[in-house]
């Protein structure tokens, strides 16, 4: 505990510093926008503004006119920026909270509605304070920088690139977005060492995992300069070169089936055998204590999700809808799918089974909603549903683990599933966007489903194999330094009690 | 005088209620429990986890009369409480020593 406490005091130490360093430092300007102001003009950053002009329209623009001028943010992308990121904390806070929570039994309800605002909150201001910078700066194709360590030169004027040329958002809105990705991916987690592990050690587990593989993951799945900085072939090459490894291989991820889902099925995955399982489990019933909570959440989740993968266009514009349609479509397919199956093979079509069959779609959808046409979306939300109900049964027995609430037969399954057929279903043959050159600024007219699953598989693989092994050190560190697991006594009693002192419910 | 348990389906609760009232029984007690006996409990599956309920509710209903008024509180339970089908229940007689009511002191008969 005294650990712990040293540590909680050298953040806060950390974080007064940082406020003084940003402080004297206003003016500097964030590093994304110097490429933009070689291939931008004024003429086009009206048309974007009065939402007339297309992607293409916007560029025909740009060559005729040799003017610089930086673009500015329009604020309808701002607003929508706002109001993802908004939607993204709500499908947390409570939404995640509830679905986890209604699962458990009644005498763990409140550790895990806690952990996953504990958690939450924790990574919200690591992410300012050095998480941001360590995902979202130029360094190696694995790590970022510490150039903007505690946020330091963002100001109301800095700005992010989106996909489109000449098109910015705020830096703070960009930073504020990726925070809640940042801070939802651990509190998935939560989900399969559930009931049983001590409060202290879910904290220090989590430092430990967002740093070294939350934020690698994110860096080589996302961080690239922006299109502004692509003209020609020379400067592509220098933006792969300046790029996270994974994007600079061509892994498509649209928002977070490898950074998010695999990355934290996977932790929890080897969190569930380090554990090891629940006391009485397959003797006494562990049946979710309320269904009803879960369905709210579930709901939550469904809504929240909104924001989650259309805010990751970053632009509020037609890829934005296309995100959107695929999200509906995906998930009420997998709902379908799962309710079906269930029928069929267990009996009955239960509401856990549609709910759950919700998330799967969710998931399966999230690396491919900017991809994938509506019809692609449907058929991967059939497939997502049929493939996790396999994972929370056939495959959860084969692995033998107590992964309390399905995190990897739910989240790593679908994201591994996303991740692949994504590479499918992104052929233009096949309804999908195909792959834009922001070299020729069209969409590249050669599409390899083959390649293109191999390089997804590549991000996969590599998802897998770090997350499980930094999973693995964190996890044994957490134990040398508190140990994981509460006592057997405490576990009977329930964590509300032993770890919280308080209960949830009240006859 | 005689104490009766009936244990019965709780939705029979009002019919029995009425049963009872109607042949002049003038208070009962009634508390929600679970059991089982010759009827299967059910199964109950969430995701890949599948749970045998044992343990069905019932209601148990307590009365205490008069000894001569325990043919008809029988034959009352007994067809309120029916329904034809396995799980509608069982009832106990018991020989009662002693009634108090608490308000007046008054004891045996008088007390019911």
């Amino acid at each position: 505990m005294k650990k712990l406490i040293a540590l909680v005091l050298l953040w806060l130490g950390l974080a007064l510093a940082g406020g003084a360093v940003a402080q004297t430092k206003p003016a500097e300007q964030g590093d994304k926008a110097p490429a933009a102001t070689t291939t931008t003009t004024i003429t086009e950053t009206v048309k974007v503004e009065s939402k007339e002009g297309t992607v293409t329209e916007t560029v025909k623009v740009e060559e005729k006119t040799a003017a610089p001028a930086a673009p500015v943010p329009n604020k309808g992308d701002t607003g929508f920026m706002y109001v993802a990121t908004v939607l993204v904390t709500l499908m947390t806070i409570p939404g995640l909270a509830l679905f986890y929570g209604g699962l458990v039994r009644q005498k763990n309800m409140l550790s895990v509605l806690m952990q996953v605002l504990v958690v939450f909150s924790l990574l919200a201001v690591l992410w300012a304070l050095y998480g941001y910078s360590l995902a979202f700066t130029a360094g190696n194709p694995f790590f970022g920088s510490f150039d903007k360590v505690f946020l330091r030169g963002i100001t109301p004027d800095s700005v992010a690139a989106t996909f489109s040329k000449g098109v910015v958002i705020p830096e703070y809105v960009f930073v504020l977005f990726q925070l809640t990705f940042a801070a939802i991916t651990p509190c998935l987690i939560v989900g399969a060492f559930a009931e049983r592990m001590k409060f202290s050690a879910v904290l220090i587990f989590m430092v430990i995992w967002f740093t070294f593989s939350y934020l690698p993951i994110a860096h080589m799945v996302w961080y690239w300069d922006g299109p502004d900085a692509i003209t020609d072939a020379k400067t592509l090459e220098a933006v792969q070169a300046n790029a996270g490894w994974l994007w600079a291989k061509g892994a498509l991820d649209f928002a977070g089936g490898t950074v998010v889902h695999i990355n934290a099925g996977v932790a929890g995955l080897v969190g569930a055998y380090l554990i090891g399982k629940r006391i009485g489990l397959g003797k006494e019933a562990f049946t979710p204590h309320s269904l009803t909570l879960t369905m709210v959440g579930a709901s939550l989740l469904w809504v929240g999700w909104f924001g989650f993968n259309v805010g990751s266009n970053l632009e509020a514009n037609g890829t934005a809808m296309l995100a959107f349609a695929n999200t509906m479509l995906a998930t009420a397919a997998a709902v379908l799918s799962w309710t079906f199956l269930e029928w069929i093979f267990k009996g009955k079509p239960s509401m856990l089974g549609a709910a759950s069959g919700a998330v799967a779609g969710l998931v399966a959808v999230t690396p491919a909603c900017g991809f994938v046409g509506p019809m692609g979306a449907i058929v991967l939300g059939l497939v997502a549903g049929a493939v996790c109900l396999w994972g929370v049964n056939g495959l959860k027995r084969m692995l033998g683990a107590d992964d309390a609430l399905d995190v990897f037969g739910v989240h790593a399954v679908g994201g591994i599933l996303g991740a692949l057929l994504t590479g499918v279903l992104c052929a233009p043959a096949l309804g999908g966007t195909g792959i834009y050159d922001y070299v020729t600024n069209a969409v590249s007219p050669d599409y390899s489903i083959g390649g293109q699953v191999v390089i997804q598989a590549t991000g996969v693989v590599t998802t897998i194999i770090w997350s499980a092994v930094v999973s693995l050190i964190a996890y044994k560190i957490t134990d040398m330094v508190v140990g994981l697991r509460v006592t057997e006594e405490e576990e009977r009693e329930g964590l509300d009690i032993t770890q919280h002192g308080e209960s949830a419910y009240h006859a | 005088m005689k104490f009766i348990t009936a244990i019965i389906k709780p939705f029979k609760l009002d019919e029995v209620r009425e049963a009872l009232s109607a042949i002049g029984v003038q208070g009962l007690t009634v508390t929600e429990v679970k059991g089982f006996g010759r009827q299967k409990g059910h199964t109950e599956l969430y995701r890949g986890a599948e749970y045998v309920v044992d343990f069905l509710p019932k209601v148990k209903v307590e009365v205490a009369v008069k000894s001569e008024m325990v043919d008809q509180v029988l034959e009352a339970i007994e067809k309120s409480a029916n329904t034809g089908k396995i799980g509608d229940g069982k009832i106990f007689i018991y020989d009662l020593e002693q009634v108090v009511r608490i308000r007046t002191g008054e004891t045996g008969p008088e007390a019911l």
